[in-house]
């Protein structure tokens, strides 16, 4: 008999906001005794560093150029394979509570499900499987969502507009008059995407997917097997949690990051070596994706504002520990803590200060690469809990999620299981992509992550030529400011990589379509 | 400001495709996410499955060009035209084309991206499939 699966997922979290990772700012006791007790990796990558090719890899198993979903605004074909689905045909009830995001949220026509399902009133609807059998939409019995915010499609939007209306424009709006993601700034600082939002705490979504989750387990009986994916919105931003819980840290309290750099020329000259794209984002001289706001120029970020926006983002990772530690009580409640295999991790990263910057784009650094991920196996497993230090990726979730079912890898999946300690693990899947086209500028970058070295090649585009690169050594420069694309004494280091990268490239595997562009989100 | 366009060949007659395309109060039919509208005059409100409804003024559904514009007039828009054309490539076969600009222009790339399934709709409609 398999065991149960709780999947929680974050959106937009850095590996060092956890207090197990180092975190000198948020408190996590929850996440970090799942830590304790299982096994956490210091160095797990995503397969893209946004939302939902990032997202489409962890359902999948596959890279982005294999699933298809290959930037934001693709949605992942409805057909794609789904661990989900295998789960599903396994026996298993499963659910994802908060948010999904394989298909575009800018979607005004409702023509998407995760947009009209809770208009419809349903939980699911049927669609067509990858292997041309008909189910549950992406194999989940049940959905009820969530994103950033109060407006929108979601069943939690839904639920705020309708029970609690008065409280909708206290939260940030996400997106300007012109539809773009907004740079208007709040709080003490002018930060962007910051505001002081009074709504109650057990009002806000953090809150509203623990409940959600806790509804749906309540549901399902004692010896049943289910897979419940509990995806919450945040840190994401905007930075708006609960003002309630705002005494938790005080910005003024709050050191600037380690991969801040004060002096404006130094910035300049570390961004400089990068590609040059960086800069130019930097000087507000090109906006190259949609992820980060149009009008924010970085160069005009404060110290203070830094401050500002990880304080503010240290509480939204509390409340999401707070929940965690809630649907875990819940767990014991129903006598399943020794029965539950519990995965905790994110879709990618924030800059959050690092060189100047926030937000998120083309820049495969770690603030947006190195991720959080703790999988603590059900404790009658008797697993020996285990830090792993060798790099592993997203792309091994739907392995390890089929594993822990006492299934075979799924022939979709590109990726095993993830490793129980150093000894199983390889750092073969560790690859970062990236392709963006939107309104006449493309990007297309990938990176190849091992324990020491970080490499990226850059391939042609509107800003780039095909021969950039960025070697950064992770030991000697773990802030990854100087490149060493161009050094001579890494010149076989670098070639190794390459290889490795076109090996990628050219992997064997059955690819679907990339899926057309259709919104910008 | 933004544009985009998408086409479809059709193995159809131009006048086929034209009778779906040109049917206003039909749309529903084959616009992926439209769940029913109504046509007064040259006005036709559609209403989407996100549960809003919104407002468009047909500004030409032309017979002789086989050539339909519309423009939404929701105030979420600062502009919108959308224009589909059907033209004949031989008397079996067509080529059906949608085109869309909007501003603000993250607006276009959203209808643009429902104009792109319309077509497969109106193909398969158009094809009997």
């Amino acid at each position: 008999m398999g065991r149960k699966i709780l999947f929680i997922t974050t959106d937009q979290q850095r590996f060092d906001t956890l207090t197990c990772n180092g975190s000198l700012i948020s408190r996590t006791p929850h996440i970090d005794a799942l830590a304790r007790d299982g096994v956490r990796y210091t160095r797990a990558a995503p397969s893209s560093v946004v939302c939902m090719p990032s997202r489409a890899s962890m359902l999948t198993g596959q890279f982005p150029t294999t699933h298809g979903a290959w930037m934001n605004g693709v949605a992942l074909a409805v057909t794609a394979p789904s661990v989900a689905e295998t789960l599903h045909d396994a026996g298993y009830e499963t659910a994802l509570i908060g948010k999904a995001h394989f298909e575009p949220y800018f979607d005004i026509f409702g023509r998407f499900a995760e947009n009209s399902l809770a208009q419809l009133g349903i939980p699911t609807v049927e669609q067509p499987w990858y292997d041309g059998r008909r189910g549950p939409h992406r194999g989940f019995d049940h959905m009820e969502l969530a994103t950033h915010g109060a407006v929108g499609t979601t069943h939690y939007a839904r639920f705020m507009m309708t029970e609690h209306f008065d409280q909708v424009g206290h939260f940030y709006n996400v997106l300007d008059a012109d539809f773009q993601v907004n740079a208007a700034g709040g709080g003490d600082t002018g930060a962007p995407q910051v505001k002081v939002n009074p709504v109650p705490r057990e009002l806000y979504h953090t809150d509203w997917v623990a409940d959600r989750t806790v509804s749906w387990l309540s549901q399902r009986a004692d010896d049943s097997e289910w897979f419940c994916w509990m995806s919450f919105p945040d840190p994401h931003h905007p930075w708006d949690p609960p003002e309630s819980e705002m005494h938790r840290v005080d910005w003024r309290d709050v050191d600037l990051p380690a991969g801040y750099i004060a002096d404006p020329e130094e910035r300049e000259r570390v961004l400089a070596q990068k590609a040059p794209h960086w800069g130019a984002w930097y000087r507000g001289e090109l906006v190259s994706n949609y992820e980060a706001p149009a009008k924010f120029v970085p160069a005009h970020l404060t110290a203070d504002q830094i401050r500002e926006v990880n304080a503010r983002n240290a509480v939204e990772v509390e409340l999401i520990d707070d929940a965690v530690g809630r649907v875990m009580a819940y767990l014991a409640s129903r006598g399943w803590a020794d029965d539950v295999d519990v995965v905790f991790t994110t879709d990618h990263g924030e800059l959050q200060g690092d060189f100047g910057l926030l937000f998120k784009g083309p820049y495969h650094v770690d603030g947006l690469m190195r991720l959080p991920l703790i999988w603590r196996p059900a404790p009658r497993e008797q697993v020996t809990p285990a830090v792993v230090t060798t790099p592993v990726s997203l792309t091994q979730l739907a392995a390890t999620f089929t594993h822990i079912a006492g299934l075979p890898q799924p022939a979709y999946a590109e990726a095993p299981s993830l490793p129980r300690d150093d000894a199983a693990a390889t750092s073969d899947q560790t690859i970062t992509e990236w392709d963006s086209a939107l309104f006449g500028i493309d990007v297309h970058l990938r990176t190849v992550v091992t324990d020491r070295y970080h490499l990226t090649r850059y391939q042609p585009g509107a800003v780039h030529d095909g021969s950039e690169g960025e070697l950064y050594d992770v030991h000697n420069d773990p802030l990854q400011r100087e490149n060493r694309y161009a050094d001579p004494a890494l010149r076989a280091i670098r070639d190794e990589l390459e290889d490795r990268l076109i090996a990628h490239e050219t992997r064997d595997v059955e690819r679907a379509t990339p899926g057309p562009l259709v919104a910008p989100v | 400001m933004a544009t985009i366009r998408y086409e479809e060949r059709i193995q159809a007659p131009a006048d086929a495709v034209w009778a779906i395309v040109s049917k206003a109060d039909s749309i529903h039919e084959w616009f992926p996410g439209i769940t029913s509208c109504t046509v007064e005059g040259n006005h036709r409100t559609i209403h989407v499955a996100t549960g809003i409804s919104m407002p468009e003024r047909i500004i030409a559904n032309d017979r002789l060009q086989r050539r339909f514009a519309y423009q939404i007039e929701s105030p979420l828009f600062q502009m919108h035209l959308g224009t589909i054309d059907v033209i004949e490539l031989s008397p079996t076969e067509c080529l059906c084309v949608y085109s869309t600009t909007a501003v603000p222009d993250v607006f276009a790339l959203t209808i643009a991206g429902g104009s792109r399934g319309a077509l497969t709709e109106i193909r398969r409609l158009a094809e009997g499939n």
